[in-house]
């Protein structure tokens, strides 16, 4: 359905801004009732912010203040990803994590965070001594004196959690529009206080009920958009390193340091993919997109990991990242139906646990709209179900080969570390989400996420990308807009006059 | 699954494969089976398409394509099977190994003997650390190589490249000819990391300014690469601070070093050297797997092609003599062992009995460049047994030192020969 440019009729019941974890559970959750949901995001595919550049944990729920939302929705949130990742075919590991103390100091901040945790409900906790960590996890530093163990705790993939509910939202009817950005809002009859009908965007304007503020770090402009001052969110930077699979013994579950006032420490984890990762520090930034790793950064990032694992070796490094928190400035999530805005629900301030929580904010905002007098009707053919694609590399010899009978794009093996075979690129680029760049694809697929980095897979993958698209590779970008993959065929020299074959440079002798 | 056997099988096609393959069949091997993931045969060859190929081996100065379609008529005119569109995605020691294509399915093959031939890859911009953002525009010398001369696309106009290694000097060098600008060629090392003649011409004979001690130590821009910062080094390679200068550009080449692939021989269990990255071999190219031969750059990565292909000479023809009689019995072994500036030798034994019977090259890579007359020795139990003089030594230049039969004599009783450059 094509979204923009109706006429003065409500097109849909519900607008959600920012397809995140969160906006993707919101419009999943909604989309079992008999609404019309609009899924938005300005960036190119799905998860494109917060999403896509976090520490990828399923949180116990020890950290949060008792009583606040952050507290509630992390324990329930936590309390239903089995389901959640069963029903959407997500790879989640409920590993447990451990908060690893290095001093006396420490062992009384793990008695701080374990009666935090008893008071928000966290079950399966326990104080366990240093050796029984380092029975758990032989690679912690040996001066450690004791952990805080937290059974409920895991590590899930971030961005194939959000992919898949928004595929499972369009599979149930909600309509989603990429790169589309929203701008301001509509008001009923366009006076200033009238309620919000609608959104603007930047390919027109989209009338509907309600709409949900799920943008992430960009909440709070789109709050003061709609008349909503007061909340500001602070980026705060992240940096991360992960390591190759090779380093995969180096730990097992997930090992936090003591948290600090502003975060929860540079912790060491394995992934769900089989690497580890290194991260995050916490550097309040200006900008919200500023998501550079800097020298000091990543020195303080891995300055931090080997004094919990101290045999991390950096030659197993193969990627570093930067994530931005939507640290907001009431320290707490807020989700609120806004007088001052009837028609808005906004989302703010939604950093860590904020994937743990996104299944339960989801639930949250449901009752909040049934609240607010949305009919909610629910659909007999909803279905929660997101059957997922094919993943070649955790397949038997047997249904490789049959997958390979069926379409033997299956046997071509287009990027060798992670074995990702034709047949799963072309899968990618034909499901209700389709991936339409290289990072879509690599989140989908692993392709190029692996040690290499894609420097094998790159030329094979641009020329499938094309053939799928039905456009020239000089169209094809990394993640949208101007990040284009190759610039122009190699005869196509624009003329001007005689091709002077000179760099102009002076060429600095080694001695 | 389909299951085949043949006498031995050989894991890529590149120069590596594709010599140890045609030798194979030479030496008396039966069936002789190369795998090749890619639709042709010749692995990395097909996209170097600059000369300087097979000056040694050929007496003439090829390209990759012609080295590589030289080495591909003579295998399979040898006897020897090419598969292509084919992964080998597991090696079992016995040996074994699954494969797959998109024609044959899953395939196990059995084998007399495995020659290991998968060549080496780049590092990539993570194993770096390279502060910054993380814009399209980025890539290894080797993957700009594919896009420009195999699929027909220029990856940017304005080109900043890290690291001095071959294939980025080449690079420098073709880019130039495709319209392209090159900003600069920036080298943490005082010293090029590629061969001299690289540097001669492609550096500068086009123009392109070269900075030594001198890295990237920022990347700029949010969607595409728009600039580059770089500073200079002190010796212990740490940015000095107020040497930043930025370049605009809208890609970076890496040209920072060659890495072993070596995750099948890993998953056979064939121990590796972390010096090379590559297994640990003897002078038969045999590694620590019974019936599991390594050939060419998954060894170590070799400078000339010419030494890639006499390597895997080696490979072929004691894979075939195992395969064919099962493990002989070489007899005792001495240790060879990297001594003064020198970085790493390969191969990593040698057997007496053979040495008494052939002449068996030592190949090593110096850890410093001495611009000035240096002497390469082979020492066992305090004595030098073969002393070469060398004009120039430098990392990125292999020298060869061939032990002589009559050598075997001045090793009896001796644990372990050492290999040594010194003044």
């Amino acid at each position: 359905m094509e979204p923009f440019g109706g006429g003065d009729a409500p097109q849909y019941d519900v607008v959600v801004v920012g397809a995140g974890v969160v906006g993707s559970m919101i419009a999943r959750a909604l989309s079992r009732y008999a609404l019309r949901i609009l899924l938005v995001d300005k960036a190119s595919d799905v998860g494109e912010g917060t999403t896509k550049a976090n520490t990828a944990i399923v949180h116990a729920g020890y950290d949060a203040k008792p009583g606040s939302l952050k507290a509630r929705l992390n324990l329930a949130g936590n309390a239903m990803f089995d389901t959640l990742c069963a029903e959407l075919e997500v790879d989640f590991d409920r590993c447990g994590t451990y908060v690893v103390a290095l001093t006396d100091d420490d062992l009384r901040t793990l008695d701080d965070l374990y009666r935090r945790g008893r008071e928000n409900g966290v079950p399966d906790m326990a104080i366990v001594p240093g050796e029984a960590l380092r029975a758990a996890e032989p690679g912690v530093n040996a001066s450690t004196v004791g952990a805080l163990w937290a059974r409920s705790g895991g590590i899930v993939d971030p961005f194939g959690l959000c992919i898949a509910a928004a595929e499972n939202a369009v599979m149930n009817g909600t309509t989603v529009a990429l790169d589309t950005e929203v701008t301001g809002f509509l008001r009923e009859g366009d006076a200033p206080d009238g309620r919000i009908a609608g959104v603007i965007t930047d390919r027109g304007v989209v009338r509907s009920r309600w709409v949900v503020i799920a943008a992430g770090l960009w909440a709070d402009d789109l709050m003061h958009a709609a008349g909503l001052d007061g909340f500001t969110i602070t980026p705060r930077k992240g940096e991360y390193f992960v390591l190759d699979k090779a380093a995969a013994d180096a730990v097992r579950t997930v090992l936090f340091p003591c948290p600090t006032p502003v975060s929860k420490g540079i912790l060491v984890t394995r992934t769900i993919h089989g690497n580890v990762m290194l991260g995050p520090n916490a550097v309040d930034v200006g900008a919200k997109d500023d998501l550079r790793t800097t020298a000091d950064g990543l020195d303080e990032v891995l300055a931090g990991a080997l004094g919990l694992v101290p045999s991390l070796n950096p030659r197993h490094v193969i990627r570093t990242f930067a994530g931005l928190r939507a640290t907001g400035s009431t320290g707490d999530f807020v989700i609120e139906a806004p007088r001052e805005a009837p028609g808005l629900v906004v989302l703010a301030g939604i950093e860590s646990p904020g994937l743990t929580a996104s299944p339960a904010i989801a639930e949250y905002v449901v009752d909040l709209l049934r609240e607010e007098g949305l009919p909610l009707d629910p659909r007999a053919d909803y279905d929660p179900r997101r059957p997922a694609p094919p993943r070649v590399a955790h397949l038997s010899p047997e249904e490789h080969a049959a997958l390979i009978a069926q379409d033997p794009r299956y046997g071509h093996v287009v990027c060798r570390c992670e074995t990702v075979t034709e047949g799963e690129i072309v899968a990618a680029m034909h499901r209700p989400i389709p991936a339409r760049t290289y990072d879509a694809l690599k989140r989908r697929t692993r392709l190029g996420s692996g040690r290499c980095q894609g420097g094998f897979d790159l030329p094979l993958v641009l020329g499938i990308m094309a053939r799928e698209l039905g456009v020239s590779p000089l169209e094809l970008t990394k993640r949208g807009g101007a990040s284009r993959l190759v610039q122009r065929g190699t005869k196509d020299v624009p003329s001007r006059g005689t091709k002077d074959v000179s760099n102009r440079g002076t060429t600095e002798v080694p001695a | 699954m389909r299951h085949m056997a043949c006498d031995v099988l050989v894991i890529g096609s590149g120069p590596a494969g594709l010599a140890a393959a045609a030798q194979a069949r030479r030496s008396g091997a039966g069936c002789v089976l190369v795998i090749e993931r890619s639709p042709e045969p010749g692995g990395i060859l097909p996209q170097c398409i600059h000369n300087g190929f097979g000056v040694r081996v050929f007496g003439s100065d090829l390209t990759g394509p012609e080295y590589a379609g030289r080495w591909a008529e003579d295998a399979l005119a040898a006897g020897a099977e090419i598969v292509t569109d084919t992964m080998v995605l597991a090696v079992e020691p016995g040996p074994a190994a699954v494969a797959v294509g998109p024609k044959g399915g899953l395939t196990r093959i059995t084998a007399g003997a495995l020659v290991l031939a998968m060549g080496c890859r780049e590092r990539p911009r993570g194993a770096l650390a390279i502060p910054g953002s993380r814009p399209a525009g980025v890539y290894t010398a080797g993957t700009a190589q594919r896009l420009v001369n195999v699929e027909g696309y220029m990856p940017g106009s304005r080109f900043a490249i890290l690291g001095s290694g071959d294939i980025g000097m080449i690079m420098a060098r073709r880019l130039t000819i495709e319209g392209a600008q090159v900003v600069g060629m920036f080298e943490i090392l005082p010293y090029i990391s590629g061969l001299r003649r690289n540097l001669v011409q492609c550096v500068r004979d086009f123009d392109i300014p070269l900075h030594l001690c001198t890295t990237v130590t920022e990347v700029v821009g949010s969607e595409r690469v728009e600039a580059v910062v770089t500073s200079q080094v002190d010796d212990r390679w740490r940015p000095i601070p107020g040497t930043e200068r930025a370049w605009p550009c809208d890609t970076l080449l890496l040209s920072v070093g060659l890495i072993p692939e070596n995750e099948l021989s890993r998953m056979a269990g064939v121990a590796i050297d972390p010096v090379t990255g590559g297994p640990i071999v003897d002078e038969r190219m045999a590694t620590s797997v019974p019936g599991v031969f390594a050939a060419g750059n998954v060894v170590h990565v070799y400078d000339l092609v010419d030494d890639v292909t006499e390597s895997a000479l080696r490979a072929g023809r004691f894979a075939a003599a195992y395969a064919r009689q099962g493990e002989d019995a070489p007899g005792r072994r001495v240790r060879v062992v990297a001594g003064a500036n020198v970085h790493h030798v390969v191969p990593h034994h040698v057997h007496l009995d053979r040495l008494a019977e052939e002449a068996i090259p030592l190949q090593l890579r110096v850890r410093e460049p001495v611009e000035e007359a240096v002497r390469a020795q082979v020492r066992a139990g305090g004595k030098v047994l073969l002393s070469r003089r060398q004009r120039y030594v430098r990392p990125s230049e292999m020298v060869t030192l061939t032990l002589e039969p009559q050598h075997a004599t001045a090793l009896d009783g001796v644990e372990a020969i050492e290999v040594v450059v010194v003044a």
